[in-house]
């Protein structure tokens, strides 16, 4: 006999507990959590190396750092300086999971963090699925790539609160067009806060760190970091 | 490759809701997945045929119904239908949009086949 059993239940549903569980931590210590995504070669480990240089002696930095086989980019951002700096090794899987985030979390002393990176493997597809318990996605793109990016991945972008246009100092090299990626960016989220830079020049970093000094006084403050009518 | 471990996931809980229901076969796992949510269904497919190798799940079929995108404008509080992952408002042309679908994920439900009597598992003339 034919018979239809109802589960209703979210496949990730194991996930978004570990990660429900990695956000109220960092919630209590106050630890402002941003995981960064982008498609491999936009410059993360640039961007964190760059930001941990000059910011690090004011805002005290842990970065959780995803790579797909390697700890280089671990060892590249322990050089700079970072707070606390934990490689993850996924054993070549696509994406970073709340398990994973939360293993390294629970064994790691963040009393002393204000601001903590997840660098997430190098991808725009995978790791949208995947709660890590953080308080927003910051998808980084760089000028060396398509400007019609956002519109290839909407997941990625429409899930991320603030997108990062890297290497503008390339400009004008390519066809890349800022003005075309942003609307682009903006059909897919109306709410992406949006900022441009360059690791190399040092242009618009100024603008960057503003921005995160506010969110991380924000999260110290227990106020909201993001808009409330985001996604 | 995600869809590997998102079908290492779907795998585990089906297996774990029927495990109540030891003489049943599973004809069918319903999964209802949104449009934003980048999961290739033929990878999703591949990914639990493999996976479901050797388990009550060998036999079965997934059925993926996809969920269109459907928002809630904040500004005008109209809801419409996403086409072509554009997120704007078509009566107030507002981008600040409240996602109300697209982003499912879920097992809906499964579909037990369960033996009349334990008798008809036996070869009949
Ligand atoms: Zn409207």
């Amino acid at each position: 006999m034919e018979e239809r059993l109802n589960i209703q239940q979210k496949v990730l549903s194991e996930n978004d507990r570990l990660a429900a569980e990695v956000r109220s931590r960092l919630h209590e210590l106050r630890v402002l959590t941003l995981n960064l995504v982008s498609s491999p070669g936009s410059g993360k480990t640039s961007l964190l190396e760059r930001t941990m240089r000059d910011i690090g002696n004011t805002v005290r930095i842990a970065v959780v750092a995803g790579d797909v086989q390697t700890e280089n980019d671990a060892r590249r951002i322990t050089r700079a300086g970072g707070t606390v700096v934990r490689p993850i090794i996924t054993n070549g899987k696509c994406h970073l999971d709340a398990r994973m985030v939360l293993d390294v979390v629970a064994n790691i002393d963040l009393h002393e963090a204000d601001l903590l990176f997840i660098e997430n493997v190098g991808n725009l597809v995978c790791p949208s699925s995947y709660d890590l318990g953080e308080d927003m996605k910051v998808v980084l793109i760089s000028t060396t790539e398509g400007d019609d990016k956002p519109l290839k991945y909407p997941g990625m972008f429409r899930r991320s609160s603030a997108m990062v246009i890297n290497k503008t100092d390339l400009l004008g090299l390519s066809d890349f067009d800022l003005q075309a990626v942003t609307r682009n960016a903006l059909s897919i989220n109306g709410r992406l806060h949006i900022m441009s830079l360059s690791c190399r020049t040092g242009d618009g970093l100024d603008n960057w760190y503003a921005w995160l000094r506010d969110r991380v006084d924000a999260k110290k403050r227990g106020e909201p970091v993001i808009d409330e009518h985001a996604g | 490759m995600h869809e590997l471990s998102i079908a290492k996931s779907i795998v585990d809980s089906v297996l774990a809701s029927v495990a109540e229901r030891p003489s049943a076969a599973i004809a069918s796992v319903h999964l209802r997945i949104g449009e934003l949510t980048d999961i290739a269904a033929d990878a999703l497919e591949f990914g639990f045929s493999v996976l479901s190798r050797g388990t009550r799940l060998e036999h079965t079929t997934l059925r993926i119904e996809s969920v269109p995108i459907v928002t809630r404008c904040n500004a005008c509080r109209q809801t419409f239908t996403v086409e072509d992952y554009l997120f704007v408002c078509p009566a107030c042309n507002s981008g600040d949009l409240h996602m109300l679908h697209g982003d499912e994920l879920e097992i809906d439900h499964v579909i037990l086949n369960e033996p009349d009597h334990p008798d008809t598992n036996h070869p009949r003339k």
